[in-house]
């Protein structure tokens, strides 16, 4: 387990789940855990939304300081370099989505890379249209990591059709994720699954109990 | 994997046009529809087909009038306060006869208002919203398969009825994700309009695309032949979703997102022995007033559920001509009613308390 960890990926390929989801592993493991919502893209569903459940759980959360208020500012809190710098607690990025939502990572990356002990994890989703395919996959991890100014280290599949998804759902999407795999060099690290399915045949099954919507 | 594939509301309405065979889109990013100019900025490309961020919501409106002009199938998209600077081209459109497809992902209002979902346009949408006597198709879908299917609805009514049509759509809707079944791709090729202006080749009469007429008889002509078109389409398009009203006492009129809302409340209500349906309009213009005048012979009041301070249940009046009493069970600036504000609303109209 890496000091931090950087979920990325197309937007709507469920990084937000993700992140709220480790951060609480970890705090199960006995780690000192935050996570920081870096997300500027999207309004609508963040990780912050599950703060409360975070901090009940001992995570320390970081949100962006403007986030749902008048103040329509997508600016990053400075709480964040203390996050990356003071190496004294486990730490969760949740980056906002595609090229965009990842290129407010830039002014993080030095600092990242100089303590080197970081996990960069591309989260898909093959159900999303635009990365349907591995090549497709691919190209938005490229752009990923063109706009960052990191390489990805690891893959994690999320592939799930929302409420409609059945574990063979998430089975017949494994091709997909070792193509990816193969084509990228990188680890699949792990697969998601809705903690509430049987678990699914499927490498390294990582339960995700889902964030509550709000709607 | 099957057919499904899971997806935001805007990038299924973009998805939905590019299979509708619409290969010009044209517009300027705001919250809460951005996702779909994303979209389009991204596949149009590859498919051969025009993506433009115009300088203004202005110059986006007025390409799309050009597009349309040639018959070939384009849209654009927006939110609440850009809808309100595309209202000049939209009149120019429809005084134009020319089919094009609007889409509203609305926010709260007026003015720059918020950026959370709001149903707050329907005047705007329904009733003209530019200067002039027209009207637009409007279709409101209230999950993100509808998103898909009502985009191919409006590109093919408003191409059979040469005028703009607009998707009503509310940043929930927007945003959500749902899995959906997308059309299948449409034959694009492009079928030459007897109206379109397309260059004559020196091979037949100029057609002239033209929304000035200084003669006062002949823009008269124009607007009784307009709304002549209306009438048949008020007669034969108005789309609406029946749930639960055989027997039912007591009738909730929702659309969107308010819709879903509504129909817990529907069935929390019915748990509670209530006889209660619920009149769920697809198409707000044409408005599905024929069933709600049906309805009105058949129960003893309406509930109207909308993200507004209540204009829908204007149309409810006039559809009913007022014969009984209509409720409103309304949020507004961006605020989602619950379910329980519903059942409220439905157990005052019952006759009970308002708790």
């Amino acid at each position: 387990m890496k000091r931090v960890t950087l979920f990325v990926g197309h937007y709507g390929s469920g990084k937000s789940n993700l992140a709220v989801n480790y951060a609480l592993m970890l705090r199960s493991c006995g780690k000192p855990a935050a996570l920081a919502d870096m997300d500027i893209v999207n309004p609508y569903f963040r990780s912050a939304d599950s703060a409360r459940e975070l901090e009940d759980a001992g995570v320390r959360v970081i949100a962006l300081p403007f986030a749902n208020t008048n103040v329509d500012l997508p600016a990053l809190p400075s709480a964040i370099y203390g996050l990356v710098e003071s190496r004294s607690e486990y730490a969760v990025l949740d980056v906002g989505g595609d090229d965009r939502g990842a290129l407010a990572l830039g002014r993080f990356v030095p600092y990242i890379l100089e303590e080197n002990d970081y996990e960069v994890l591309y989260v898909v989703n093959f159900y999303r249209p635009l990365t349907g395919n591995a090549n497709d996959a691919l190209e938005v991890m490229r752009e990923i990591e063109t706009a960052a100014g990191i390489r990805c280290t690891g893959i994690v599949n999320d592939s799930n059709l929302g409420g409609e998804t059945a574990p063979s759902d998430i089975e017949a999407t494994v091709p997909l994720a070792r193509e990816l795999a193969a084509l990228s060099g990188l680890p699949l690290v792990f697969t998601a699954y809705d903690a509430r399915l049987p678990r699914p045949d499927v490498p390294g099954p990582f339960p995700l109990t889902l964030q509550r919507r709000p709607v | 994997m099957g057919n499904k594939v899971l997806m935001k509301g805007n990038e299924a309405i973009a998805e939905a046009a590019i299979r509708s065979g619409c290969r010009h889109y044209l517009g300027y990013p705001i919250t809460p529809q951005t996702e779909l100019a994303a979209y389009m900025a991204k596949r149009m490309p590859k498919i051969g087909g025009v993506f433009l961020q115009a300088e203004s919501e202005i110059a986006a409106i007025n390409m799309v009038y050009g597009v349309a002009a040639t018959g070939r199938r384009v849209m654009t998209s927006s939110s609440s306060p850009g809808i309100s600077l595309k209202q000049e081209g939209i009149s120019y459109i429809a005084g134009s006869d020319l089919p094009c497809l609007i889409v509203n992902v609305q926010r709260g209002g007026p003015g720059l208002g918020g950026i959370q979902p709001s149903q707050s346009d329907y005047f705007q949408a329904t009733k003209g919203g530019g200067h002039g006597d027209y009207h637009l198709i409007v279709v409101a879908p209230s999950s993100v398969q509808e998103m898909a299917q009502l985009t191919g609805l409006a590109f093919d009514l408003a191409e059979k009825y040469r005028m703009p049509a607009m998707l009503l759509a509310d940043g929930t809707v927007g945003q959500m994700m749902e899995p959906v079944e997308l059309p299948d791709e449409k034959d694009v090729e492009f079928t030459e309009k007897d109206w379109a202006v397309t260059g004559t080749k020196m091979q037949r009469p100029h057609h002239i695309v033209n929304s000035l007429y200084l003669v006062p008889d002949e823009l008269e002509r124009k607007n009784f032949e307009r709304f002549e078109r209306y009438r048949r389409i008020q007669e034969t398009e108005a789309r609406y979703e029946s749930f639960l009203m055989d027997d039912a006492e007591i009738c909730v009129v929702a659309f969107g997102i308010a819709a879903r809302v509504s129909k817990n409340a529907v069935l929390a209500a019915r748990a509670e022995g209530l006889k209660v349906g619920m009149i769920r309009p697809i198409t707000l213009w044409p408005f599905p007033s024929q069933a709600l005048k049906e309805a009105a012979d058949r129960v003893k009041g309406f509930v109207s559920v909308e993200l507004s301070m209540g204009q829908m249940i204007e149309d409810i009046k006039l559809a009913i001509s007022c014969r009984k009493p209509v409720e409103l069970v309304n949020r507004a600036g961006g605020m989602i009613m619950s379910p329980d504000e519903v059942l409220a609303g439905i157990r005052k109209m019952n006759g009970g308390d308002n708790q």
